[in-house]
């Protein structure tokens, strides 16, 4: 843990009514989220228990935690993949409780995978019109009747399309295959398709995976660069401590499916429990 | 009263012959993963060859249904290594294909040498039938020997399965193909023996349906092929108690609604019961749900 | 710099019509062979389930390929739409004094609507299974429908028709009787109006893919998972594949039904859906174009083989068996990929 890039401009984290922090310049808005004592069982397990977290309008939080933590139970969790047995998620002041999966995303949710799920059939442009799916409609009589409407709507996706595209560069890849495109693109892909659907949240499972140091810098700066130009929140699962270290301002640390620590990245990395659970081990091997 | 038992009866005995069918269905399925549409077919040819050896050759019974049960073992076994074999890797749709080919290949094939006119089939077993309750309830040997013998193929492949080390390789492979052969099962060889059993199994099923229903046509394979397949999917395909229990109350189901609502529509009924059962547990009545991992 | 746009625009619009083009193509041909006497009359009479059959083999790819749904009762929805149109023709023609081809129209449209009701019906239950249950429920309901068709008698009595169920005494006279079916049709189908039906589901279906609800279906069918976490209606979406599927294999029943004197619902048993399934899975899984040509010769090779007889089905199954070997098998795979290959770089030397 010897270089971290510093990428974060010294964000003061104040507290949040909820026993929660947020950047001091969200603190007079309305959380983009607010979990309060999420849990969820599978048959007597406690996969995730008790979990309180509040995320700012504009906030990059991180949630990491050793393998088998229960960070991508709470992905799950947020976008309704499960219905939690405990608790409450509010997403930019609204409950979320009994909802499914696509009322999240219509609510502002959008996400990645741990293991890549793209529409690998697919061209990488119409990837990335599927998020566009409810941004840009028309309705299915005027695509097979071929009336205005169809035109202008595919005028408008194929340009946002592009436009996206050219966040990560890769306009020239608009007609590739989806699923024959290399791993650190597919990623990409991912967050764009994510992107797309216009999130106010945008909850990324570990989106180094498989990347290179070089390529994981360059997403580093491209996470910012997103939250920056598009206003949003973005919570990422990550075991790259660089990148974790480097650009989350909020960093909440999850250890059998429990919170043992929330706070900035200088907090996280001196807090003992954390030391203890997870970050001291990689502190010896260095 | 006795005319609800003497239904009952022999909706269980139909339900016996879907059951040992579909034995076969839901073994193949749940290790080889692929619906053998060809099943129905190596029926027929086990009844056929069956009807040969005795009425052809004059064979006694007991050695009829033995040459026809090798027959079957035989062709199950052939058509595994020759049509499915070398599909392992390719879409389950190009294996269902293959599949209904080799189910067209067998129909016709059995009309170009038993032609196309039915053949009456007559009865294995001895004709007669035990009198219960004074004599209002008559089972015939036909029916008893049908439950018993389904039974007792329950039991011996459940033993198979649980107490034998092919019996083990078996929910391996299963379970998890690429992990069985990591850990030294030999997953061809269990795919073949599967595909044996299975054959073996059809032709016992032929004779005994062939028994109670003695038309036999080529195409006299297809539908209880088709009601064996839907009962080891009632059942929860894979399971092999779930194929018994989906084969029996098919059966009963069936001849119920034959007998009670419509001549016309007791098919129709087996269909519907099966659509409700899916609808309320889209696994079957003893099959496992299977999360997907997200 | 204008030319080369048109061009590319131009080559775009040919890629995706052509299934489309080719069906245009055959139709003039055949038109020319049928005016010049050379077409010879058993091929004369193909023409017209030809194009059913074509029209079928497309709907079940709309279901199986695009939507990537396995269904076995494909035969049921074409029964629904064979018998409402032949008795939609019958009532239009004695009841509204409707012309031969506003009887077809009428017919064509009313088959349509009442598979897609069917297959609304349907697609509510069976569309929340999924693989090999999925397409058991189809079947059954395939079986249910011919079942309950088996049952059906309805007879024109002035202006009103009569439904009757296992009741074959209705006054009037009766157009369809339980498991006899329909007699004495008048068979009003043409192949001018299967070549239009072909090109009108052709149309449908590729308007439908290269549009947002269809990439919203194909989506679905590449990973359900990641579609509903970008907000998709999957049901919805699916239920539209299957109903159009449906819509489109009534109308195709119906020109069937009016094309022969006598239909019964033993037609559209369980092996005339798979029948419709070898076509798709031979011409390829969601290859609209294949489908169209594998339907055509898969239809025509068995009908010419009929000198061969008692060979001709076994012949057949040992083809399709063939097929699907060879077709997977990788070593043959990468031999024709590579002819292709070189195909190819001729090609590009040439130009």
């Amino acid at each position: 843990m010897t270089e971290i890039t510093k990428r974060r401009s010294d964000t003061k984290m104040v507290e949040y009514p909820s026993r929660s922090i947020v950047p001091e310049r969200d603190i007079d808005k309305c959380p983009v989220l607010e979990c309060r004592h999420l849990g969820i069982e599978f048959g007597g397990l406690k996969a995730v228990d008790d979990f309180n977290l509040t995320i700012g309008p504009t906030e990059i939080a991180g949630l990491i935690g050793p393998n088998g933590a229960g960070k991508t139970t709470v992905f799950n969790l947020l976008t309704k993949v499960y219905q939690p047995t405990h608790g409450m998620v509010m997403v930019d002041g609204k409950d979320t409780a009994g909802m499914n999966t696509i009322q999240a995303s219509k609510l502002g949710l959008a996400r990645t995978f741990q293991n890549i799920r793209l529409f690998s059939q697919m061209s990488v442009e119409d990837n990335v019109r599927i998020g566009l799916h409810n941004q840009i409609a028309y309705n299915t009589a005027s695509g097979i009747l071929r009336l205005p409407g169809f035109w202008k709507g595919e005028k408008k996706q194929h340009e946002k399309a592009l436009e996206l595209l050219s966040i990560f560069n890769m306009q020239d890849m608009a007609n590739v295959k989806a699923g024959s495109l290399p791993y650190g693109a597919q990623r990409r892909l991912e967050i764009l398709r994510a992107l797309a659907t216009s999130p106010k949240l945008l909850l990324l499972d570990e989106p180094a995976a498989g990347m290179n140091p070089k390529e994981t810098e360059e997403l580093m700066d491209t996470i910012i660069k997103i939250r920056n130009d598009f206003q949003i929140a973005i919570m990422l699962i990550e075991h790259d401590m660089n990148l974790v270290m480097g650009i989350c301002e909020g960093i909440c640390v999850l250890n059998f499916g429990k919170v043992i620590a929330k706070g900035t990245a200088e907090e996280i990395q001196n807090n003992p429990e954390v030391i203890e659970a997870y970050l001291g081990k990689q502190k010896e091997e260095a | 009263m006795s005319a609800f038992m003497s239904n009952l009866l022999s909706g269980v005995s139909l339900g016996s012959v879907y059951a040992i069918i579909a034995l076969g269905y839901t073994m193949v399925y749940g290790i080889a993963k692929m619906l053998n549409f060809a099943h129905g077919d190596v029926i027929m040819i086990g009844a056929y060859i069956c009807f040969t050896m005795m009425f052809n050759l004059n064979m006694p019974a007991f050695l009829g249904v033995l040459i026809a049960m090798a027959v079957c073992t035989l062709l199950g076994v052939t058509i595994e290594r020759l049509a499915y074999k070398p599909l392992r890797q390719a879409t389950s749709l190009s294996v269902l294909i293959t599949a209904i080919g080799m189910s067209y290949f067998l129909q016709n094939l059995a009309q170009l040498i038993w032609g196309a006119n039915p053949k009456s089939f007559k009865s294995v077993i001895p004709n007669g039938s035990i009198s219960l309750m004074n004599g209002s309830l008559k089972i015939s040997y036909t029916t008893i020997v049908t439950i018993v013998a389904s039974v007792l193929i329950m039991v011996a492949l459940t033993m198979f399965v649980n107490h034998t080390k092919m019996g083990k390789a078996m929910r391996c492979v299963s379970e998890d193909r690429g992990a069985a052969q990591l850990m030294g099962v030999n997953v061809d060889l269990t795919i073949t023996i599967t595909f044996a059993i299975g054959s073996a199994l059809a032709a016992i099923a032929a004779v005994l349906m062939c028994s109670a229903y003695p038309t036999l046509k080529p195409t006299t394979g297809s539908m209880p092929g088709i009601k064996a397949f839907t009962a080891a999917v009632f059942g929860g395909i894979g399971s092999i108690p779930g194929a018994m229990l989906g084969g029996i109350l098919l059966g009963v189901i069936e001849i119920f609604g034959k007998a009670y609502i419509s001549s016309e529509l007791g098919d129709a009924l087996v269909f519907t019961v099966l659509i409700l059962v899916l609808l309320v547990k889209p696994t079957g009545l003893l099959g496992k749900k299977v999360h997907e991992k997200v | 710099m204008n030319k080369t746009a048109l061009i590319s625009t131009l080559k775009k619009f040919s890629k995706q019509y052509l299934p489309c083009i080719i069906v245009t193509v055959f139709f003039i041909i055949c038109q020319i062979m049928i005016s010049a006497n050379a077409m010879p009359r058993t091929t004369k009479s193909m023409l017209i389930p030809v194009c059913v059959y074509i029209v079928m083999a497309v709907s079940l790819n709309l279901t199986v390929g695009i939507s990537g749904e396995l269904s076995l009762g494909h035969a049921g929805f074409m029964s629904i739409g064979a018998f409402t149109g032949v008795v939609m023709a019958t009532y239009s023609r004695e009841v509204f004094g409707f012309s031969q081809p506003l009887q077809l129209i009428f017919a064509l449209v009313i088959g349509g609507i009442m598979a897609g009701i069917m297959g609304f019906l349907i697609g509510i239950p069976v569309l929340r299974l999924r693989g090999d249950y999925l397409a058991i429920v189809t079947l059954a309901f395939g079986e249910i429908i011919r079942n309950i068709l088996n049952c059906i008698y309805i007879s024109l009595e002035g202006k009103d028709l009569h439904f009757g169920f296992n009741n074959n005494t209705l006054p009037g006279t009766q157009i369809m009787r339980g498991p006899t079916g329909v007699t004495g049709v008048k068979t009003i189908s043409t192949f001018t109006a299967g070549f239009l039906l072909v090109l009108f589901t052709l149309i449908v279906v590729i308007n439908l893919v290269h549009s947002r609800s269809g990439r919203a279906i194909m989506a679905i069918r590449d990973n359900r998972i990641a579609a509903e976490s970008v907000g998709l209606n999957v049901t919805g979406y699916k239920l539209l594949a299957f109903v159009s599927s449906a819509v489109l294999a009534g109308m195709g029943g119906a020109l069937f039904g009016l094309n022969y004197a006598v239909t019964s619902p033993s037609n559209f048993s369980f092996n005339a859906s798979i029948l419709i399934l070898v076509y798709v899975v031979l011409g390829g899984i969601g290859n609209i174009t294949g489908s169209v040509i594998a339907a055509a010769i898969l239809y025509i090779l068995p009908e010419e083989l009929r000198s061969f007889n008692d060979y001709r089905m076994l012949a057949y199954a040992v083809v399709l068996i063939a097929v699907m070997l060879i077709t997977n098998n990788a070593k043959i795979k990468n031999f024709i990929n590579n002819l292709l290959k070189k195909n190819d770089e001729k090609g590009g030397e040439t130009v």
